[in-house]
């Protein structure tokens, strides 16, 4: 496990901070994937968590928004490839999503390199290690999001009550 | 008089809005003649002369309903806010503004200093030669005046005070109101934190034909005539009829208009405005970019669309300036350079 872990911080001075991506991947293609990868014991960026779900279409735009919500540099979504998908059109869900959403997200002013999806199928363990590296080296480039608590407490250095409010009750 | 005694007291505050939850008031017609019955008001700025001092002067907790309408924009409607939640027994959030942040929070896309460039100097209404800009601090021969601080961003109430209950809508319609009043008086209070609307989805309430939603092309509402029997939805209209509270009696689509959100998220939306763009994109006809391109860019601003009402309390709450201070930064290194 040890060995897959991308020397970054700490070591020989280099920068103390590791991106972290969370990469949610349907059960059926992309999970599977990742799986090969690791059987096949092809490297890639520890900084890496995969959440399983069942199916690319299942991952609403909340999910992402809330992973960077909770710290997350950058989010990979991983599907079937088109044509592929186990619940017939779940990843065709997430593509319309993914056209609008990378808007949203530069409204917010999100790169839109910090989100990504991608079509990764059962055999694919080799794009999976390429995706990720190449992911990860992405976000390195651009440094940390940062969180939406610190950008709030920037914003006016006023102490907000904790989250909650009328959506929630 | 011992009768006054049991009248109970009454404030009301606008904070950043535009006016219209006061209309809304006034809007339950005559029987606001029954809440002068019932309250004495003890502040409420648009109608009647009472000051900040009266206020101060009160016991604490001995005003029993706060309604407050609008978002917290600036210094003094924070000391506002915190003034009449130490005065008052039932602190209310009254209307989108004050629930969610309403449509002052959809400056959290800007800073001050943006806001105030474009307002003060960019906007074409605008003559400032001198680029004056609004300060909080002015000398002058009598002394140094004070003015509030604006933010550089849009708070709804709940950020900086407790509130015991929402009342959404943009304004509240007047028999959510007068339910409200009913329970404050009867004092058959729901549970803390309880949103005084419906709990479902504003489709539930909505009697237009709903078939199948596919569509091919998405217009906005200045483009068409919608059919007033079908799904806007299915028509390619925005619609947040599927993330929002109902509660509001169906009054835009009564009125031929899409539902904006402004009752907020129903109770098991994790985002509202993400959760909308979700329910949009996916009615696109197609599968593969090229197809699906095309009619996804006919959605313009999905975050002013989506997040109309509720981007104050969205996940992201305002835009990340890394993206534009870093294009900053580097003009300035290169013009030092």
């Amino acid at each position: 496990m040890t060995e897959n872990v991308t020397a970054k911080g700490g070591q020989g001075g280099g920068p103390a901070w590791e991106p972290k991506v969370v990469a949610i991947f349907c059960n059926w293609c992309s999970y599977t994937g990742a799986d090969l990868a690791g059987i096949s014991r092809l490297k890639y960026p520890a900084g890496l968590r995969i959440v399983r779900v069942m199916c690319s279409g299942r991952v609403s735009p909340a999910f992402v928004l809330k992973a960077f919500h909770e710290g997350a540099d950058g989010v990979l979504v991983g599907g079937c490839h088109p044509g592929d998908c186990h619940y017939l059109e779940g990843n065709y869900k997430t593509l319309k999503r993914k056209l609008v959403f990378e808007r949203l997200l530069e409204q917010f002013g999100i790169e839109k390199t910090r989100f990504r999806l991608e079509w990764i199928s059962g055999g694919e363990g080799d794009k999976f290690a390429r995706v990720a590296n190449e992911l990860i080296k992405e976000i390195e480039a651009l440094g940390p999001l940062g969180s939406v608590a610190e950008r709030l407490r920037q914003a006016d250095g006023l102490s907000l009550r904790a989250e909650g409010g009328a959506g929630s009750a | 008089m011992p009768e006054s005694k049991k009248k109970l007291k009454l404030a009301l505050y606008w904070a950043a809005s535009c006016g219209g939850c006061e209309v809304a008031v006034l809007d339950l017609d005559e029987k606001i003649l029954t809440v002068a019955e019932l309250a004495d008001i003890v502040l409420w700025p648009v109608a009647l002369d009472f000051k900040y001092k009266d206020v101060e002067a009160l016991a604490d907790g001995s005003v029993d309903v706060c309604l407050f309408n609008g978002a917290i924009r600036n210094s003094e409607q924070l000391e506002i806010a915190e003034l009449l939640r130490r005065k008052s027994k039932v602190m209310v959030a009254f209307g989108a503004c004050a629930c969610y942040g309403g449509i002052p929070a959809l400056a959290n896309q800007f800073d001050r200093e943006s806001i105030f460039a474009r307002v003060y100097g960019t906007t074409p209404s605008t003559v400032n030669p001198g680029r004056v800009l609004p300060q909080t601090k002015l000398p002058t021969p009598q002394g140094e005046l004070h003015l509030p601080t604006f933010y550089n961003a849009v708070y709804k109430l709940d950020d900086v005070v407790d509130v015991d209950y929402y009342i959404p809508g943009c304004p509240p319609p007047p028999d959510l109101i007068w339910t409200a009043v009913e329970a404050i008086v009867s004092g058959k209070l729901p549970p803390k934190g309880a949103t005084i609307a419906g709990e479902r989805a504003l489709c539930h309430s909505c009697l237009r034909k709903k078939e199948e939603k596919k569509v091919t092309a998405f217009r906005r509402v200045h483009e068409v005539i919608p059919d007033p029997e079908k799904c806007l939805l299915e028509q390619g209209i925005i619609c947040s009829g599927p993330v929002t509270r109902d509660g509001c009696g169906t009054r835009c689509l009564n009125a031929n208009m899409p539902c904006r959100g402004c009752f907020g998220p129903t109770p098991e939306a994790l985002e509202h405005g993400a959760s909308m763009l979700s329910a949009a994109a996916t009615m696109a006809e197609g599968k593969d970019e090229a197809t699906l391109a095309p009619i996804l860019d006919g959605i313009v601003d999905p975050l002013g669309t989506f997040y109309r009402f509720t981007l104050a309390d969205s996940l992201l709450r305002i835009r990340n300036k890394a993206l534009v201070a870093g294009a900053e930064e580097k003009e300035g290194e290169e013009a030092a350079s």
